[in-house]
C-alpha cells in the first residue's frame, strides 16, 4: 500500500491518501491491492476544490497514461491517452497548423481531467464546452467492463462521463477533433468598459466576428467604478506577422509565504494599474498564443501566492435573463467586503448545447474569481453571492469549488439524481459526498 | 537522424529520452521485456514524429539473446550510432539482505547483463570507429550506503566498467557517456517521499540527449549531485560508520 500526499490546485486541504498508478491502458484498475472502500482518479491536480481529492479513500493517479496514440495531420483527428496533458498536445499539433478546439484558462489540464470537468474557454459562444469536440473514449470500470463511448454508441455513458467528474470510471482514452488554425499568432484587441451594460453591449457587438472574447473586472470598484473593466476580443492570425519567434519564458513561484500576498492593498494598487495599463480605449496587438490563452501557466505553481492558507476560487454562471442585475450585485457585495483578488473574469456563455449531464456552462453570463483563505468572513461573503446566484436560477462550478452547499448544488444540477445511477460502485469523491449525502 | 539503439525501453527515463530523440526525426529499435508496452510506447514516438520505430522483446538477464538483439537492430535500421541502456530494477534492499539468491539476481540485472551488452556493443563500435554508447548508472553507485547497498554496488560496476571502457575506446573515436541521476520521479520510485532534490524525468531526458550529443564523460544528473557526492565520498569510514544517509 503506498501513501501519497495530494493538494487540490486551491492548497486549502493537504491529505495523504493511499494511491496507486495506472501502468497501462490495457490493464484492470489496479484495485486488487488497495485497501480503501472508494477510488477516484486523479490527473494534474489542476481543479480547485475537493473534486479532484477523496478524503479517507484511494486515489488512482493517471499521468502515467500519456501516450499518444494517432494522430490524423490531414483530418485533425487525435487519439491519445486520458493523462497527456493539453501542453503535450499543443507542443505537437501547432507547428502542424492545428490547435485545440476548447481550451480552458491552463494548459496543465490533463485530457481525463478537461472531459471530467467539461471544460470550455474564451470561444464558448461559438465551440461550446471540450465535450463537444470528444468523438469517442474509453470507460474503464472497477468490474473490468470497457465502454466505448461516442454520442452514437453508449450515448448516455457518454454523456454520464462528460463533465462527469471522474465519478463514472476511469477514461483511459479518447479521440478529439481539432480545429484548423494558420498559425501560433491571435489578433487581440483590448477595449476599457466602464460599466457592466457597456460590457454587454461589447460582448453583442463582438461575438458575432470574434471567436474569443473574454474579460477581465475590476472587483474592488464600488460606486461609480462598479463593473469596469478591460473587454479582450481575439481571432487567429491568418499569415505570417513579421514578428520574431515566440520565447517562452516561465518562471517558478517558489515558496509559499506563510501569508497571503493578495490583500486589500497589492490588490488595489494591481487593479489601478492594470486597468490604465493603456492609455487609448481600444488597443490593437498581435499576441503568440500561449499569452493570450494562458497568461497565469508563465509562472509555475501560482498559486502558492496565496500563502500557506491557500484560495477559493468561486465561479458562477448565471441565465441571461435577470444576469446582468445578478453579476452587478455580486460584484458590489465582494467590492463591499474588500476580499477579492485580481483574477476576477466575466464571460458571456452561447447557447451551444453542453453534452454533459452535469456540465457546467448555460447560456448566460459567467464570473470567477479567486478569493485568498481568510476564514469566516470569506464564507459569510459566499453565502451572500450563493443567494443570488440561487436566485436566479444560476449554479457553481464544481471544478472550482471547495465549499458550495448541497442545495445550491442540487437546485444548480437537476439531473444529479439520475446521474447517480452511473457512479461506478467503487468509486466516489469528496466533493460528491459533500453535495450529496449531506442533503 | 541517428539511428539509436534503446535497452530498457520502457523505462521512465528511457522513454522520455525516447521522446526528445523521436521530436527530432530520429529512428529508434526498442527493446524490452513487455511487448505490449513496447507497443503502446512504439505509437507514441511516431505521432511525436519518430523517422521510423522497431521494437523487439528481450530479457536482459539472458545473455544468449543479446547478440541476436544487436544484429536485429543493426538490420532493422541498417546500421546503428547511438545506443542507450536504461534497464534496471530497484531492489528491496532488505528483502536482499536475507537472501544470497535475491541479491545475485538484482547484481545480475543491474550490472552483470549491462556489462554483457556493453562488451559487446564495443566491439562492433570499435571496428567502425564511431558510435555513441550510453549507459544509465547511479549517484547510488558513488559509495555504497546502508540504505541500498546491493542496488548501489551493482551501479559502482557499470560505472567503472563505463569509464574503463571510455578510455579504451578513445582511440577508436567511439563515445562512452555514464549518466548517473540522482533521485528521480519514476514508477520506480513511487513509494518514496519527495522533496527539492527531486527531478522529472523529461528533465534527465534532456541532459542525455545532450551528452550523447557533446561527446561523453561521466554526467550527473543534475549536476549538483557531483557535489552532493564529492561530499559524501569525502567523509571518512570513522564518521560514515555511524551516520544514516
Amino acid at each position: 500500500m503506498s501513501m501519497q500526499t495530494f493538494n487540490a490546485w486551491g492548497r486549502v486541504r493537504r491529505l495523504d491518501l493511499e494511491s496507486a498508478p495506472l501502468v497501462s491502458r490495457f490493464d484492470d484498475l489496479p484495485l486488487a491491492g488497495m485497501s480503501a472502500a472508494t477510488v477516484l482518479p486523479f490527473g494534474n491536480g489542476r481543479s480547485y476544490g475537493d473534486s479532484c481529492l477523496n478524503e479517507g479513500g484511494g486515489m488512482l493517479t493517471c499521468r502515467t497514461l500519456n501516450h499518444f496514440i494517432h494522430f490524423d495531420p490531414y483530418s485533425g483527428v487525435l487519439a491519445c491517452e486520458a493523462g497527456v496533458l493539453l501542453s503535450d498536445i499543443l507542443e505537437l499539433v501547432v507547428p502542424q497548423g492545428w490547435f485545440l478546439p476548447v481550451t480552458p484558462g491552463t494548459r496543465f489540464v490533463t485530457v481525463g481531467g478537461a472531459i471530467a470537468n467539461d471544460v470550455h474557454g474564451k470561444n464558448h459562444h461559438v465551440s461550446g464546452t471540450f465535450g463537444r469536440h470528444v468523438r469517442r473514449f474509453e470507460l474503464l470500470r472497477s468490474d473490468g467492463g470497457r465502454w466505448l463511448c461516442a454520442p452514437d454508441w453508449n450515448a448516455e455513458w457518454y454523456a454520464a462521463t462528460i463533465g462527469g467528474l471522474g465519478l463514472t470510471g476511469v477514461v483511459t482514452w479518447a479521440e478529439i477533433q481539432l480545429r484548423r488554425i494558420p498559425g501560433p499568432w491571435i489578433n487581440v484587441d483590448t477595449i476599457r468598459f466602464g460599466s457592466l451594460s457597456e460590457f454587454f453591449t461589447l460582448c453583442a457587438e463582438s461575438d458575432q466576428d470574434y471567436e474569443y472574447t473574454v474579460s477581465w473586472i475590476d472587483c474592488t470598484g464600488a460606486g461609480k467604478r462598479l463593473g469596469r473593466g478591460l473587454f479582450m476580443r481575439g481571432n487567429h492570425c491568418e499569415g505570417a506577422p513579421d514578428l520574431p519567434p515566440y520565447a517562452a519564458k516561465a518562471m517558478t513561484f517558489p515558496f509559499a509565504p506563510p501569508i497571503s500576498m493578495v490583500n486589500p492593498l497589492t490588490l488595489t494598487v494591481f487593479n489601478e494599474l492594470y486597468y490604465h495599463k493603456s492609455l487609448r480605449r481600444l488597443s490593437r496587438q498581435i499576441q503568440h498564443y500561449q499569452p493570450f490563452f494562458y497568461p497565469l501557466d508563465g509562472i509555475l505553481e501560482w498559486n502558492r501566492m496565496y500563502g500557506a492558507p491557500g484560495f477559493y476560487q468561486y465561479q458562477c454562471v448565471a441565465p441571461m435573463q435577470g444576469g446582468e442585475a445578478a453579476i452587478g450585485e455580486m460584484l458590489e457585495a465582494i467590492a463591499q467586503s474588500g476580499l477579492g483578488s485580481f483574477l476576477a473574469v466575466l464571460k458571456v456563455c452561447g447557447d451551444v448545447v453542453s453534452p454533459g449531464m452535469l456540465s457546467f456552462p448555460m447560456p448566460g453570463v459567467s464570473l470567477a474569481l479567486d478569493f485568498p483563505n481568510c476564514g469566516d468572513r470569506l464564507h459569510e461573503l459566499f453565502a451572500r453571492l450563493d443567494q443570488v446566484v440561487a436566485g436566479v436560477g444560476g449554479r457553481l462550478y464544481p471544478a472550482k469549488d471547495g465549499r458550495m452547499p448541497a442545495s445550491l448544488f442540487q437546485s444548480g444540477y437537476p439531473a444529479w439524481r439520475d446521474f447517480s445511477a452511473f457512479i461506478d460502485p467503487r468509486f466516489s469523491s469528496s466533493f460528491w459526498r459533500r453535495v450529496t449525502e449531506l442533503a | 537522424m541517428k539511428k539509436i539503439l534503446i535497452v530498457g525501453a520502457i523505462s521512465a527515463i528511457a522513454e522520455a529520452t525516447a521522446r526528445v530523440w523521436a521530436q527530432q526525426g530520429d529512428y529508434l529499435f526498442l527493446v524490452a521485456r513487455d511487448a505490449q508496452k513496447l507497443a503502446v510506447l512504439a505509437e507514441d514516438l511516431r505521432v511525436r514524429g519518430a523517422g521510423r520505430v522497431e521494437t523487439y522483446v528481450m530479457d536482459a538477464n539472458d545473455y544468449a539473446a543479446h547478440a541476436p538483439m544487436l544484429d536485429a537492430a543493426e538490420q532493422a535500421l541498417q546500421g546503428l550510432d547511438t545506443v542507450l541502456i536504461a534497464h534496471g530494477v530497484l531492489p528491496d534492499q532488505a528483502a536482499c539482505e536475507q537472501s544470497v539468491e535475491l541479491t545475485l539476481r538484482q547484481i545480475d540485472t543491474n550490472a552483470l547483463s549491462v556489462v554483457g551488452l556493453l562488451t559487446l556493443l564495443a566491439n562492433r563500435f570499435e571496428q567502425r570507429k564511431a558510435g555513441v554508447i550510453a549507459v544509465i548508472s547511479s549517484v547510488a553507485g558513488d559509495r555504497g550506503r546502508a540504505s541500498n547497498y546491493v542496488y548501489g554496488s551493482a551501479k559502482a560496476l557499470v560505472s567503472e566498467f563505463a569509464s574503463g571502457l571510455r578510455q579504451r575506446l578513445a582511440a577508436s573515436g567511439v563515445t562512452v557517456v555514464t549518466i548517473k541521476p540522482g533521485f528521480v520521479d519514476t514508477p520506480m520510485t513511487a513509494s518514496f517521499k519527495k522533496g527539492p532534490l527531486w527531478a522529472k524525468p523529461e528533465k534527465i531526458a534532456a541532459i542525455i540527449a545532450k551528452a550523447c550529443d557533446s561527446g561523453g564523460g561521466a554526467v550527473y544528473a543534475p549536476w549538483f549531485w557531483f557535489y552532493i557526492m564529492a561530499i559524501i565520498k569525502l567523509i571518512p569510514e570513522f564518521v560514515f560508520g555511524k551516520i544514516k544517509i
